[in-house]
């Protein structure tokens, strides 16, 4: 049985945690209370002065067409990534998992586009598809597609995920490497022996086996898409053309910064936080009931 | 029902690690062979080959009639039984022991049959909804024995399946798979290092030492007539003591200038070439009957309970005599041994084989 160290200073413990409890309170409580704060008034155009308006800046924000908009390129935004980058990531690790002479060169290759800072990605995307300027945008128009992520908003969403994906594949992948791996070797040996192949045994032991780390990356990859592709998007596209890229987290960054909307712009990340929240409870009850063995 | 043939079957690891040197052993159908040996002597090695977990690197391997070099683990009609059970974590017991035959597509009314049936057999019928992580060693273990007898597979496999068990369970394991082994006929390979397993199990006794067969007998030959020192030290517990002795004629040698008869002695052996003299600390008894005598000073004795264990040395090297509580006073300091001419082992200090009479 695991060991448990027992602090026999009862104030050690707590003085431990304090710095974490300080970083919390500071980078998260603070200005998440002050968002909540923010979404009751209403300032005027200048900055100079606000009132309190209790729940005006959310019936207004209903009231946007733009904003359902934005809830929709939110969710097949992240479903498209989410799913994505989880299926290929699993694919990728069940490979280097096999015995290959170059998986070591393999893992780091594929571990680099997480140093990669999401506006320095999106950078790079655009510079291999802009329209005009990008090395892989003439292959695609030599092939007969009017390639234009800059005016088309199916391309801009494509190239959207393409470049969200590609950064998350590498977190992806690290989890599921180290969740295939702790699977114990015999157990892959048994199924064989019982007259599993490749295929089905993947699907009925391995599968399920990495349902936890399954579970776990699902949860941390919505909220990678919900807030942190900010970057990717505002380089590759800038919430356009038109309005069409826009997503949840976008929209409370162009309405506030951009449009001044400070209200508007608060009430908004008070939702996401709710959603986000209401979210991750949600999957953790499934995660509990689901992923028990 | 099959047997199992290996000829000269090599296993290369990377890196030029030769595990299994030229291995031949014919394994007769419905018999329980083991494989017992030290640690990292390819036992496990052998076996996963046999199963087709590891390739072969030379030789062949036969189940039944056919060479299933080449053959998938699935379709060698084999099941095994892993030291750490491998059970399925995700899957209930029943789950666990239907896997095999869903893959193979058997009928839903075949499989609960059978499953039920080796559940009844093993006693795990009131454990069959829970997972394997709610079930103690012993249950675990006879899931995984469950999980391999539900296929009616041509040959078991065992790779130490009861070294995770407590000592007393062991027993009781040991005794049960004898008997199940017996009651379906499957010829069976297991794999231990403990001795006592591998003679209480084994139709057929196979003593591996760094890669090679040293000695393949019943259990009783094995014990009887050790083909090398090796063998001679490592069946039988506590093991053979080797003296160093001198030949001095045909059924005769010396240890420390006493006298000893040997009646499993080669002949034509020169006399006063070296020899080494292995008596089982079982064999010899204090007294003076026969015609040979060692004498012994005793530096400490051991309790076991029924017996006791006399440390000391003969002619200058370590020897045990073990010797039923009571026979001997504890506080013996010095012992005069009768040595019966028929339980005398001769080996040859350079080559370390038996030179016992040629068959
Ligand atoms: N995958 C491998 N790569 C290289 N060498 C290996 C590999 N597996 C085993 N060996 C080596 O082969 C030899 C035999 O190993 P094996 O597992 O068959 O021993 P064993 O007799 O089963 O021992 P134990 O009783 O400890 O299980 C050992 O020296 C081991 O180090
Ligand atoms: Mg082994």
């Amino acid at each position: 049985m695991e060991k448990r160290a027992l602090f026999s200073n009862k104030l050690l413990p707590y003085m431990l945690l304090v710095p974490q409890l300080i970083i919390t309170l500071v980078f998260f409580y603070w200005p998440a209370s002050q968002a909540l704060w923010q979404s009751f008034l209403l300032e005027d155009a200048f900055g100079l002065s606000s009132e309190f308006v209790g729940f005006e800046n959310y019936r207004t924000l209903f009231q946007q067409p733009e904003y359902y908009r934005a809830m929709v390129t939110t969710a097949i935004f992240s479903s498209a990534v989410a799913v994505l980058a989880l299926s290929c990531a699993l694919l990728l690790a069940t490979q280097a998992d096999k015995k290959l002479k170059a998986a070591q060169a393999f893992k780091t290759f594929l571990i680099w586009p997480y140093a990669v800072a999401p506006a320095i990605a999106g950078v790079l995307w655009i510079f291999m598809f802009h329209p005009t300027l990008g090395t892989l945008a003439r292959p695609i128009k030599a092939t007969g597609v009017d390639w234009n992520p800059m005016l088309n908003a199916n391309h801009a969403m494509l190239l959207l995920i393409l470049s969200a994906t590609w950064k998350q594949i590498s977190y992806n992948f690290l989890f599921f490497l180290a969740g295939l791996q702790a699977i114990p070797k015999s157990v892959i040996e048994a199924a064989a022996i019982d007259g599993s192949g490749p295929i089905r045994r993947f699907w009925t032991i391995v599968f399920p086996l990495l349902s936890p780390t399954t579970f776990f990356l699902i949860v941390v990859n919505i909220v990678y898409v919900f807030f942190d592709t900010f970057g990717i998007i505002d380089a590759v596209t800038g919430g356009g053309p038109a309005g069409r890229t826009t997503t949840l987290v976008y929209k409370v960054y162009a309405d506030g910064r951009l449009g001044g909307d400070l209200g508007g712009s608060a009430a908004q990340s008070v939702i996401l936080m709710v959603i986000v929240i209401a979210l991750t409870a949600v999957q953790f009850k499934f995660v509990e009931r689901r992923v028990q063995y | 029902m099959a047997g199992v043939t290996l000829d000269t079957v090599r296993k290369v690891y990377a890196g030029n690690v030769e595990a299994v040197k030229g291995v031949s052993l014919g394994i007769e159908d419905g018999s329980f062979c083991v494989l017992v040996g030290p640690s990292g002597c390819g036992k496990s090695t052998l076996l996963r080959m046999i199963a087709g977990l590891e390739t072969i690197s030379g030789g062949a391997i036969k189940i039944g009639d056919r060479v299933v070099n080449e053959v998938e683990p699935a379709d060698r009609d084999i099941a095994m039984v892993f030291q750490n059970y491998a059970l399925y974590p995700h899957m209930s017991v029943y789950d666990n022991m239907a896997y095999g035959l869903k893959n193979r597509g058997t009928p839903k009314d075949e499989i609960e049959k059978r499953v039920k049936e080796a559940a009844r057999i093993l006693a795990i019928e009131p454990f069959l909804d829970r997972k394997p992580r709610a079930l103690s060693g012993g249950q675990r273990q006879r899931v995984a024995m469950g999980r391999a007898i539900v296929r009616k597979p041509q040959v078991f496999l065992f790779d130490e399946p009861l070294s995770n068990l407590d000592a007393k369970l062991r027993v009781q394991m040991r005794v049960e798979i004898k008997r199940l082994q017996r009651a379906l006929g499957v010829t069976s390979v297991y794999v231990t290092h403990d001795q006592v397993e591998a003679m209480t199990l084994s139709d057929k006794l196979v003593v591996m030492s760094g890669g090679q067969i040293e000695q393949v007998g019943t259990p009783a030959d094995v014990y009887r007539r050790p083909e090398t020192r090796f063998v001679a030290t490592f069946i039988g517990s506590p093991p053979m003591n080797i003296l160093p002795g001198k030949v001095e004629g045909p059924g005769r040698v010396s240890v420390g200038g006493q006298m000893v008869n040997v009646t499993d002695m080669r002949e034509g052996l020169a006399p006063g070439s070296a020899i080494e003299v292995g008596l089982r600390p079982e064999d010899v008894q204090a007294g003076t009957t026969g015609n040979s005598t060692l004498t012994m000073d005793v530096d400490f004795v051991e309790e076991l309970g029924a017996t006791q264990l006399f440390h000391g040395k003969v002619a200058g090297a370590e020897f045990v005599v073990q010797a039923s509580t009571g026979q001997l006073a504890a506080d013996t300091r010095s012992l005069t041994l009768a040595v019966d001419p028929q339980n005398v082992h001769l080996f040859d200090p350079q080559t370390t084989k038996r030179l016992g009479r040629q068959i």
